[in-house]
């Protein structure tokens, strides 16, 4: 404020100040477009949180957030108290054993993070900045899976340091943790790009969300009804195929391939190594389909 | 500011704008077309985000199909449609969209204070957007395109949906803009008489081409109109068609006026004010038909006179 200021007269100065509160420009730094891409990153990765919004938004994923670690902190609990060598539950199992909750943020936070532009048109404001349509899906996709990925990791850590606690093998222990990291971090990508295609081809809210319920669960359940009906009437060969085609199924038969994970299939059947591949590949080829599907979304939206 | 040479843009149906050959000094300058004229198009053209078919187009002496982030950078823009979350406070919002434009954080809630107060918004920008007025958001919206200071803002309908109070205070407001914060400022619009009086400069454009440009100025002294009005006499029942004729047998161009269906428009002729004779030519005229003259005056006109017919097919462009 000094330079708005304006000594008058020979009077003691600090009684005498006019305060200039005339237009002033701007000649500070302005700092371009990666600057702005990671402002966008962070404001909709706490946004996804609810944080700088108002205190109703911040109650669903607070509350989910909450429920995610609550069965961990148990774990923990029940280990220590009883001096288990080892968890009740391997870490790359916690996301597939938490998925509904997963699903729920996705499917709650998704349309947040992109329907409110597209649905108030604030998108033409951004590219009528320095920000890019690059800028703002790489922002937007980064900022969801941010978000998944500290949702799905807090309750490992909680295992992690739990399992610290119960002096359980460090070696061991690292080792399933870092694992399941990735994993979730695989995982997070996936759904994260998936949910907001979804939210994005939807402007209104509410059929974002019920699109991410359904494609989820829908698929869920018609892959494991199909595996198991396959794993019971002998064709067990199919089960491991036809995890391919669930999000959540296919987070399973990576991690069984690569990251040392029991597979959740029928019968234990998960994918070896070179199904596994096919499935690794699978989950990359989703996840770049959903960025660009992402990027032909905002080609049009441009003023 | 702003040049552009032959401008085109050609979509497979319509073509939006067809060689369009524009300069445009600092000041405030008014682009006044009817919907569809291509306003839009060329905005879009300017900020860089839509490729011309064929031409260039410079902002701020910067080519738009190579610099267009650096012209964003120095440019405002404020959309037609609504474009505001409503469960976000106006200073939230604002602060956001200048650090989207590359403010730091410090300068960015600082220039939201600022720009703020400027544009009339005090204890209500703590609030949601979605409590506001018309008018209020209409100011956000000027905020959000004011707040990292460009050079040049382009407003895009700016008085839409306000009443006639708001109207006012949106272009006093947008005439501030430039002789307060020394900004320059293009403003479309379809209502001319609103631009007439806040603009320096006025471009028209219709169907994609350049009708007219000139200074406003230009506009009102070139079209200078005389209004009369005579009274009935016993020998001419109807005054006004008899003048009409003795007038036009004078030689004195008559005009429709856009006065056409007021009360009392039609017993008021409307001439072209040729020079100092076609007073004299009116007086003697009046004299002569033995009718009472109860009024001869200058019209100030409206640029809403290029608009009419006889005026679309010869576009004439003058040098402001």
């Amino acid at each position: 404020m000094s330079n708005g200021t304006t000594r008058t007269g020979t009077a003691p100065a600090e009684t005498t100040r006019i305060h200039n509160i005339g237009y002033r420009n701007y000649d500070g730094a302005r700092l371009g477009r990666a600057y702005a891409r990671r402002s966008l990153f962070a404001q909709s990765l706490r946004g996804a949180y609810g944080l700088g919004r108002s205190a109703r938004s911040k109650v669903l994923p607070m509350i989910l957030f909450g429920v995610m670690c609550v069965p961990a902190a148990v774990i923990v609990a029940v280990a220590v108290a009883t001096e288990m060598r080892e968890l009740p539950l391997d870490y790359t199992r916690y996301a597939i054993f938490t998925q509904a909750v997963i699903g729920l943020f996705l499917a709650a936070q998704a349309p947040q993070t992109v329907s409110r532009d597209l649905r108030f048109r604030t998108v033409p404001l951004y590219f009528s900045r320095p920000v890019e349509r690059v800028d703002y899906v790489l922002a937007k996709f980064g900022a969801m899976a941010s978000a998944l990925f500290v949702l799905t990791a807090a309750p490992l850590l909680v295992l992690y340091l739990g399992s610290l606690l119960a002096k359980m093998d460090l070696a061991d222990q690292t080792k399933g943790f870092a694992q399941a990291l990735v994993s979730v971090a695989l995982l997070s990508l996936l759904f994260g790009g998936l949910g907001l295609v979804m939210a994005a081809l939807t402007p209104r809210r509410g059929f974002g969300v019920a699109a991410v319920i359904a494609a989820l669960t829908i698929t869920y359940g018609a892959v494991s009804t199909v595996q198991a009906i396959a794993y019971e009437t002998g064709s067990g060969g199919a089960v491991q195929w036809l995890g391919l085609f669930s999000p959540v199924t296919l987070i399973d038969g990576v991690q069984t391939a690569f990251l040392g994970a029991s597979s959740s299939f029928p019968g234990g059947l998960g994918p070896g190594t070179g199904t596994g591949a096919v499935y690794l590949l699978a989950v990359l080829v989703l996840i770049a389909g959903s960025y660009g599907v992402l990027m032909r979304r905002y080609r049009k939206v441009g003023l | 500011m702003i040049v552009t040479e032959s401008l085109s843009k050609r979509f497979p149906r319509v073509t939006a704008l067809d060689r369009l050959s524009l300069d445009i000094g600092p000041g405030v300058t008014g682009l006044v077309g009817a919907n569809g004229a291509g306003k839009s198009t060329l905005i879009k053209i300017l900020l860089g985000l839509s490729p011309a078919t064929e031409g260039r187009a410079e902002v701020l002496g910067l080519d738009v199909a190579a610099c267009g982030a650096a012209i964003r950078e120095h440019v405002g823009y404020m959309p037609e449609h609504d474009c505001l979350p409503p469960d976000v406070s106006a200073t939230e919002f604002v602060v956001h969209m200048a650090r989207m434009s590359g403010l730091p954080p410090s300068a960015a809630r600082e220039r939201t204070a600022d720009t703020l107060r400027h544009v009339g918004l005090y204890e209500e920008r703590y609030r949601p957007i979605g409590g506001y007025s018309t008018g209020m958001k209409q100011r956000v919206k000027l905020a959000q395109a004011l707040v990292h200071d460009p050079r040049l803002v382009l407003l895009d309908e700016p008085t839409n949906g306000l009443d006639p109070v708001g109207r006012d205070e949106m272009l006093g407001l947008i005439r501030r803009v430039h002789t307060d914060f020394g900004i320059s400022v293009l403003v479309t619009s379809h209502l001319l008489g609103e631009l007439e009086r806040t603009c320096g400069h006025v471009v028209v454009v219709d169907g994609g081409r350049l009708l007219r440009s000139s200074s406003t100025s230009d506009f009102t002294r070139t079209t200078a109109t005389l209004a009369v009005e005579v009274t009935d006499s016993d020998t001419h029942p109807d005054g006004t068609a008899a003048l009409r004729e003795a007038l036009t047998a004078a030689g004195v161009t008559l005009r429709a006026g856009v006065e056409d269906g007021l009360p009392g428009a039609g017993h008021i002729l409307l001439l072209e004010a040729a020079g100092e004779e076609t007073y004299d030519t009116v007086r003697d005229t009046v004299a002569a038909l033995g009718l009472g003259l109860v009024r001869m005056e200058q019209r100030r006109h409206h640029i809403a006179e290029v608009f009419r017919p006889e005026a679309a097919p010869q576009p004439t462009e003058v040098p402001a």
